[in-house]
C-alpha cells in the first residue's frame, strides 16, 4: 500500500487540463508493463483484489464501459456496472443522491460517464472514493486522451515535436479537449481542422493551429485523431449534411495519398464508415485504430492502479503478482 | 446636497434638514445618531424576483421585503414572472396586498408584458397600472417578436410606464449555460454570445426610437451593449439601462470548478465586459443599478452546471459590492452610487423617495461606507443563500433602512 508521500495522480482522474506533463508520461509510463497482462492466457493479476469499483454510466458507451470492466477484472477488482437505464437515475434521483448512496456501500472508486460537462469533478467533490472521469458531457474524456498518447508514442517513440491534428467535431467533442490538452502538455504541436461551426468561436485563445481545408492539414501533420461526427450535428443545423462533410472533410485513401507522408491514423471510435474516415483508410496500413483500443485497457489499468495507491516504480512487480 | 447635518421626520415625511434642525417645542421625538454615517435616500431595486406566487419555498413578498430592507433597499419591484404570471390587475393587486402585510420594504409590481408571458398578446397595462404596476416587463424570456416589442413601447406610453426588456436573442442563446468564449470552449460548456444581447438591444433601441417610448434595458452585460445604449442616449432616444453588482464585479472565471453559483443570466463576461460597465456606470450610460436577485432552493443549485437554474440572490449584497468595485477603487464617489441606487431609479420609474426634499417621502438608509465585514449567506433574510460571495469580505455596510419614517431595518451589532 502506498505510503505517506501524495499519491502521484491525486485522489481523482478528471481529465488532462490540470495535470503535469509529468503526471501523464508517468500514466503512459505505468502503462507499458499492464500491456503484457493482456497478452497472457490468464490475464488477471491480483493488485486490486478486493477493491470495490462501480462503473457509473448515465450514457451509453459500449467500448468505453467494456474496456473500464476489463482493465478493473484483470486487477481483480470487484465491479458494479450501473446504466442509467433501470437505476433510480431513471426515477428522478439527484446526482448527489447516487453519490452519497455508493459512498454509503463504502466503495473504494468510481468510473463514471456522464452527460454533462463537470459531472465527473461534481461528483469527486462529494464523495471520498477516487473518481475516474469516462467522459463527462463535451468537458473531458481522460483516459481516452491518454489512450490516445500512449499509442502515438508507441508508433513515433515520442511525442514532443510531433505534428498532430484532430478533425472534426471539435465544439463538441471531449475527447478532442483531452488530447489537446495532453499532446501539448507533452510537446506535441497540435491543430485542428473542420467546420467553423464545429469550432469553439475561442479557438485561437487555446494556441492550436487551424486548418480550414483537410488538405491543408493533411500536407501539414504526422497525425490525424478524426472524431466520430455525431449525426444530431448535422439535425442541430451546425452542418448541412453529412454527405457535403464526407466531401469537403472526410480523411479519404485520395487525400492521403497526396500527404508527403505517411500519416497515423487515430479514431476515438465508434467510426461512421464513409462520413468522417472512409472504410480504405480505417482499414488501410497507417490505421492504428484497433491498437488504440488495446492501449485503453493498458491505460486504465495503469489509472486505477496509480489512484488506487500504487507506487509507479512497483508496476512491474504488480504486474507479477506481487502487492500493491 | 451632501451636508453634514440632521434630517427630522414627521410622521412619514421628510419635514427638515439641516444643522440642529428645530423640532419646535415638541419633546417626544426619536433621535437616532447616525454620526460618522452617511445619510441617504432609501435605495431601490427596480429588478428582483420575490417568487411568490408560485415558488413560496424559496422566497415570499415578505422575506424579499426583509432581505430588501437588509440590504438598504426602501421599495423593490417586483418581477412578474411568478406563477402565475403577473399579467393581469388582480394579481398585482395581491403583490400589493402581500407587501402592505410585510411592512417592510415597499414592493412595486411590475407587470407582464405579454399574457403569461409567452410572447403573443399583450397583457392589460391600463389595468394593471391602476391597480399599482409600475413598469410593464416579461424579464426572464426574451420578447422575440419584435412586433409585440414595437407594440408594447407604443401601449405603455399611453400610461407613462417603461417598458423593462431582458434583451436576450433566443435562437443564439438556445441550451447557453455561461458566457461563450475560452472558459466555456474549456469547460465544455456551451457558451452564450455577446451578440444575442446586444442584437435584442439595439433592436429595442431603434423600436424606442420609431415609437417614442421609454425602453429600460435590464441586466446590461457587455461592452457592445454599452455602445449601443450611448448610440441610443446621444440620438435623443428614450433609453435607459441598469446593470448588476455581479457583472461589474465578476468575470466568467467565477464559473471555474462548475460554480452554480455564478451561473445566471445574461452570464457572466469577461473582464473587458465587466470594466466596460464599470466605465459605463460613471460616465452614465447606465442610469441604475439594479440586483436581479434570484432566490433558488439549494437542491436546484447543487447539481450539474447545465442543469442548473440561473440567478444568485443579490439584494443584502448590492450596496457592499457596488462600494468594493466602484466606490473603493475611486471608480465614482457615494453621490453617484446614491443616485445609480436611488435617485435615478425613483426618477426612471416614477416612484416616491430618491429625494430628502422636504416634504417627501420620509424614505432613508443609513450606511457606513468604510465598514468591512463579511458575506455570510446564512445570516440571510431571504430564503435563498444562493452567491457567489460567500466569504467575501465586502467593504459598505447598511446600518438602518426607514420606511415612511417608520424603522424597518436596524444592523445588530
Amino acid at each position: 500500500m502506498s505510503g505517506l508521500a501524495a499519491p502521484p495522480l491525486g485522489k481523482d482522474l478528471l481529465g488532462l487540463e490540470p495535470l503535469t506533463s509529468e503526471q501523464i508520461k508517468l500514466i503512459l509510463d505505468t502503462a507499458e508493463p499492464f500491456k503484457e497482462i493482456s497478452e497472457r492466457a490468464i490475464k488477471k493479476v491480483p493488485t486490486l483484489r478486493g477493491a470495490t469499483i462501480v462503473n457509473l454510466f448515465f450514457e451509453a458507451s459500449t467500448r468505453t464501459r467494456i474496456s473500464f470492466e476489463f482493465a478493473e477484472k484483470r486487477l481483480s477488482a470487484d465491479t458494479v456496472n450501473v446504466a442509467s437505464t433501470g437505476s433510480s437515475v431513471q426515477k428522478g434521483e439527484t446526482l448527489v443522491d447516487t453519490a452519497r448512496n455508493l459512498e454509503a456501500m463504502r466503495i473504494d472508486m468510481v468510473v463514471i460517464r456522464h452527460g454533462a460537462s463537470g459531472a465527473a469533478q461534481f461528483l469527486a467533490e462529494r464523495i471520498e472514493s477516487n473518481v475516474i472521469n469516462a467522459g463527462d458531457g463535451t468537458h473531458e474524456h481522460p483516459t481516452q486522451g491518454l489512450l490516445d498518447l500512449l499509442t502515438l508514442r508507441d508508433h513515433f517513440e515520442r511525442i514532443a515535436g510531433l505534428k498532430v491534428c484532430i478533425v472534426g467535431d471539435v465544439l463538441h467533442s471531449r475527447v478532442a479537449r483531452s488530447n489537446i490538452w495532453g499532446l501539448k502538455k507533452l510537446g506535441a504541436l497540435v491543430a485542428v481542422c473542420g467546420p467553423r461551426s464545429l469550432l469553439p468561436n475561442a479557438i485561437d485563445e487555446l494556441d492550436v493551429e487551424v486548418f480550414d481545408r483537410i488538405e491543408d492539414a493533411i500536407e501539414w501533420a504526422d497525425a490525424l485523431n478524426v472524431l466520430r461526427l455525431q449525426l444530431e450535428r448535422m439535425q442541430a443545423g451546425y452542418i448541412p449534411s453529412l454527405r457535403e462533410y464526407n466531401r469537403v472533410f472526410g480523411v479519404s485513401r485520395e487525400r492521403l495519398e497526396r500527404a508527403p507522408r505517411d500519416i497515423l491514423i487515430l479514431h476515438p471510435g465508434p467510426m461512421n464508415r464513409g462520413v468522417e474516415i472512409d472504410s480504405h483508410v480505417a482499414d488501410g496500413p497507417f490505421s492504428v485504430i484497433l491498437d488504440q483500443v488495446t492501449n485503453g485497457v493498458a491505460v486504465r489499468m495503469a489509472v486505477l492502479y496509480l489512484l488506487s495507491g500504487g507506487k509507479p516504480e512497483l508496476a512491474e512487480a504488480a504486474k507479477r503478482g506481487s502487492s500493491r | 446636497m451632501d451636508a453634514i447635518g440632521d434630517v427630522y421626520i414627521a410622521g412619514d415625511k421628510v419635514e427638515s434638514l439641516g444643522t440642529n434642525v428645530d423640532v419646535g417645542a415638541r419633546d417626544d421625538v426619536d433621535v437616532i445618531d447616525c454620526a460618522g454615517r452617511v445619510v441617504s435616500p432609501g435605495f431601490i431595486d427596480v429588478h428582483c424576483h420575490l417568487r411568490e406566487p408560485g415558488r413560496e419555498d424559496v422566497e415570499t413578498i415578505a422575506t424579499g421585503a426583509r432581505a430588501a430592507a437588509a440590504g438598504g433597499f426602501s421599495a423593490v419591484c417586483a418581477m412578474p414572472n411568478t406563477d402565475p404570471v403577473t399579467d393581469n390587475q388582480a394579481a398585482v393587486g395581491f403583490i400589493i396586498r402581500q407587501a402592505a402585510r410585510a411592512r417592510a420594504s415597499r414592493v412595486y409590481p411590475i407587470g407582464a408584458i405579454s399574457l403569461g408571458q409567452r410572447g403573443d398578446a399583450l397583457a392589460e397595462f391600463g389595468e394593471m397600472v391602476g391597480a399599482g404596476a409600475v413598469a410593464v416587463s416579461d424579464d426572464g424570456k426574451p420578447v422575440a417578436s419584435a412586433h409585440l416589442m414595437r407594440t408594447a413601447l407604443e401601449y405603455a406610453r399611453t400610461f407613462g410606464i417603461p417598458v423593462a426588456d431582458h434583451c436576450e436573442e433566443p435562437t443564439l442563446a438556445a441550451g447557453g449555460a455561461m458566457n461563450e468564449g475560452i472558459v466555456s470552449a474549456r469547460l465544455g460548456l456551451k457558451g452564450v454570445p455577446n451578440e444575442a444581447e446586444e442584437i435584442m438591444a439595439i433592436r429595442d433601441i431603434l423600436l424606442a426610437r420609431r415609437t417614442g417610448g421609454h425602453v429600460h434595458l435590464c441586466h446590461m452585460s457587455t461592452r457592445g451593449s454599452v455602445e449601443l445604449i450611448r448610440w441610443g442616449k446621444e440620438r435623443g432616444v428614450n433609453v435607459t439601462a441598469e446593470v448588476c453588482p455581479h457583472h461589474i464585479s465578476l468575470t466568467e472565471d467565477a464559473v471555474e470548478g462548475y460554480n452554480t453559483n455564478a451561473k445566471m443570466n445574461p452570464p457572466l463576461r469577461s473582464a473587458a465586459d465587466a470594466e466596460a460597465l464599470r466605465e459605463a456606470v460613471r460616465d452614465g450610460t447606465i442610469d441604475v443599478i439594479a440586483t436581479d436577485h434570484a432566490p433558488h432552493h439549494y437542491d436546484e443549485k447543487e447539481r450539474e452546471f447545465a442543469d442548473a437554474p440561473n440567478g444568485i440572490v443579490g439584494l443584502e449584497t448590492a450596496f457592499a459590492v457596488n462600494v468594493t468595485w466602484l466606490v473603493a477603487g475611486r471608480l465614482i464617489d457615494l453621490p453617484t452610487l446614491v443616485d445609480k441606487m436611488s435617485c435615478s431609479p425613483a426618477r426612471i420609474f416614477r416612484l416616491a423617495g430618491g429625494t430628502l426634499r422636504r416634504g417627501n417621502v420620509a424614505d432613508i438608509t443609513v450606511f457606513d461606507p468604510d465598514a468591512e465585514w463579511t458575506v455570510d449567506p446564512t445570516r440571510f433574510r431571504s430564503k435563498g443563500r444562493n452567491t457567489p460571495y460567500a466569504g467575501r469580505r465586502l467593504t459598505g455596510r447598511v446600518h438602518l433602512t426607514i420606511v415612511d419614517g417608520r424603522v424597518i431595518y436596524r444592523l445588530e451589532e
